[in-house]
């Protein structure tokens, strides 16, 4: 190989890594004042309203899709529906807006609600004329920053503990006398010696061991302006404690929530912290089940952070635009259309109307309504954007505790100084 | 990346071919497509990295392309991280021990297919295997067998009364299993362009070297190793900036956990730019240009070394 073939081949290398390694570039450059792509796409047809959702699991033929063209169908217009990946939806949505490009309605994730918020990507419920009053205000709270509301949760979903009943028998345990922390861990000990595996949960580097991690953590009574309080510590030695003891596997520190459900559908641990979601599969594991809230440290339930989407209205520079696609919003979150848009996606309702007939058809949501009515949304008490920076560096605590590197006050107190430094 | 430029390297023949000015429009029109690729796909978004790095960009401000300029704010925001220590750490840990096995068992490998015996051939295509994977197959695959408590490695390592190994969640360990799975995935590149560097070492060669009384370590060390020092070079220096920018293998198996014990920059800047759900674009491509001028400095010393062995 002559040495100029050769430095070529290597400058076209370099390219290629500075290519690759600069991957973030992703994002386009366009500033926001360029219409002429809206315009395009708002113009064809003059009918069709866009709608972005984070559910690519149901397809065209699927109920969900129905459903959002009977509403389609009911606004006189057409729906254009597309389903993204839920991680890849916050970016996407971000950079429409700065394309000035954005759907017409928007289904996100809670937590990104004040993030899309703060970036005036959302309208206001006073811009878009949606009516909130019957929404749950622990639900709504999540959507809230600043006095205004930016979207209507579109159904919850949250955490509570599914247990073995088989692995409970043998063990010897009575699940009513677990009621808070000290008979949790009693329980966890009684398995542990019958030979059984105790619980397992999603302690995971990354925002869904945050969201496994605060049902403890808030039912401690700690708060998540002090990461390192007593409190806080507590809820981390807590877990660190059942790992040193063999009452959870090492395993979880790196568990997604889908590993861990698999974990225990396996049929050896006891209890598993999971979702409104895995319902369905619980009743494929093959053994018999039950579910109970998570317990707080001095008992009664702790609350558990809201899982689910908010129905949004992205702001449009053709104004216009709004009146329809609030029908098409309103179709979807009031009343009888709750009860099937929440069937439809194994939600719990946001209304207390709705979920009544939801326990009414269905006893086995009792337990999850009750969930929750005491679950709170991550970016309540008007955390809104600061929550993720607090977040961030309490999964990092978690994972340094359990994994031992750092002792719990150790890594609360090194957690609370990253938080106090990221939100300035 | 090579048929890339391999259009603009013929082009000075076709402009030495066709002469006078029309000459020079059609030598124009015959880069332009090249030209414009490399604008559009490198230039650009190199560019575009750059200044995202530059600039102090918040959710709404990035909306809203007015960010204001920031200079190198982001990058002392980098440096003073306490993720920054650690993470150069890992990257350098990675990439040198990496490519260190990579190279010695692909090189060994080379060495053994290249004596042609039966099933020689079907061995050597087994040994590709993990090239064809994609990656988030083997990288899954990787995370089961080393989970602590179901993995088949620790039921292994259970038989010969080794206890448990905390492979992917222990803080000590979980480095090392991400640099043995990318070991495993990039021997078969090395192997590849090792052996088809043997090839192109001329037998006769060896014949003489025989005649001469070497012996087989004589003759690895003084004819097979000086020979194949370019396809070496290129090699090393490959795989150099591919393992650096790994990404896939270490998010999938531990997303850089536990607590920061297996993040490089690659996952670091990902984490920075997409792993939040308040995204910090200018401290993630701060983190992305690092790793790109990381690569660059190995690129110019390749082509240096290459210089002077052009001239000796």
């Amino acid at each position: 190989m002559s040495s100029a073939a050769g430095s070529r081949q290597v400058v076209g290398v370099g390219l290629a890594v500075l290519a690759a390694a600069g991957g973030l570039v992703a994002c386009s450059p366009s500033g926001g004042d360029d219409g002429s792509t809206s315009g395009a796409s708002q113009a064809a047809g003059g009918g069709t309203y866009t709608i972005w959702d984070p559910y690519p699991q149901y397809d065209a033929g699927s109920a969900w899709v129905k459903l959002l063209e009977t509403c389609g169908a009911q606004a006189g217009v057409k729906v254009e529906r597309t389903g993204y990946d839920t991680s890849d939806l916050t970016n996407k949505a971000l950079l429409a807006a700065q394309q000035d490009n954005s759907p017409d309605v928007l289904i996100v994730d809670n937590p990104v609600v004040s993030t899309l918020a703060e970036a005036g990507v959302l309208t206001t419920t006073e811009e878009n004329k949606l009516d909130v009053s019957s929404i749950a205000p622990n639900l709504l709270a999540a959507g809230q920053s600043g006095g205004k509301t930016y979207g209507v949760p579109i159904g919850a979903n949250t955490l509570a503990l599914y247990y073995n009943k088989d692995v409970l028998k043998r063990a010897g345990v009575d699940i009513a006398a677990v009621k808070d922390w000290a008979s949790l861990t009693a329980a966890l000990e009684k398995v542990k010696a019958a030979g059984k595996k105790g619980i397992t949960f999603s302690a995971i580097g990354t925002e869904e061991g945050s969201f496994q991690f605060l049902p403890w953590f808030w039912g401690s009574g700690a708060n998540l302006t002090k990461l390192d309080s007593p409190e806080g510590v507590s809820a981390v030695t807590l877990w660190s404690d059942w790992l040193k003891k063999g009452y959870a596997p090492n395993s979880v520190i790196g568990n997604t929530q889908t590993t861990s459900w698999q974990e225990f559908a396996g049929g050896e641990f006891a209890f598993a912290e999971n979702g409104t979601w895995q319902l369905a599969n619980a009743g494929k594991t093959g053994f018999a089940y039950g579910v109970i809230p998570i317990p707080a440290k001095d008992g009664g339930t702790a609350p558990a952070p809201t899982g689910g989407e908010f129905v949004s209205m992205p702001v449009q520079s053709d104004t216009g635009r709004y009146a329809t696609s609030q029908k098409l919003v309103t179709c979807l979150t009031s009343g009888e259309n709750s009860l099937t848009t929440t069937t439809t996606l194994s939600y719990v309702a946001p209304t207390e109307q709705v979920q009544a007939r939801q326990v009414e058809q269905n006893p086995e949501l009792k337990v999850w309504v009750e969930a929750v009515k005491a679950a709170k949304g991550r970016t309540s008490d008007d955390l809104g954007t600061k929550y993720p920076k607090i977040s961030e560096p309490m999964w990092g605590a978690v994972q340094a505790a359990l994994s031992g590197s750092k002792p719990p006050q150790e890594a609360m107190a090194a957690a609370q100084a990253a938080a106090a430094s990221a939100i300035q | 990346m090579q048929t890339s430029v391999r259009p603009a390297a013929a082009t000075p023949g076709v402009r030495r071919a066709a002469r006078g000015r029309s000459g020079q429009w059609a030598a124009w029109a015959f880069l332009a497509p090249v030209v414009l690729y490399l604008l559009v796909f490198y230039a650009y978004p190199l560019y575009r990295n750059v200044e995202l790095s530059l600039r102090n960009y918040t959710v709404r401000s990035f909306v809203q392309g007015d960010a204001p300029f920031a200079g190198f704010g982001n990058y002392a925001k980098v440096f003073a991280d306490a993720t920054f220590g650690p993470a150069l750490w890992h990257t350098v840990v990675f990439t040198l021990v990496s490519l260190a096995f990579q190279f010695t068992i692909g090189l060994a490998l080379a060495l053994f297919f290249s004596k042609s015996f039966r099933l020689s051939a079907t061995l050597r295509a087994l040994f590709l295997v993990p090239w064809l994977l994609p990656l988030i197959v083997s990288a899954s695959t990787w995370s089961w067998m080393l989970n602590s408590d179901s993995g088949v490695v620790n039921a292994a390592l259970g038989w010969l009364g080794i206890g448990p190994v905390n492979w992917l969640t222990s803080p000590d360990w979980a480095l090392w299993s991400v640099i043995i799975a990318n070991i495993w995935i990039g021997i078969p590149f090395n192997l590849v362009v090792l052996y088809s560097g043997l090839q192109a070492i001329p037998a006769a060669v060896y014949e003489a070297a025989a005649l001469d009384g070497a012996n087989g370590w004589q003759r690895f060390w003084r004819v097979t190793f000086p020979l194949l020092r370019p396809v070496s070079a290129i090699t090393i220096l490959l795989g150099l900036v591919y393992t650096l920018k790994v990404f896939d293998i270490i998010w999938i198996m531990t997303k850089g956990g536990p607590s920061g014990a297996s993040t490089t920059f690659a996952t670091w800047s990902y984490r920075l730019g997409f792993g939040n759900l308040v995204p910090s674009f200018g401290p993630g491509a701060a983190v992305g240009n690092l790793l790109i001028v990381m690569a660059l400095v190995f690129g110019l010393v390749y082509i240096r070394v290459q210089r002077r062995q052009a001239l000796t």
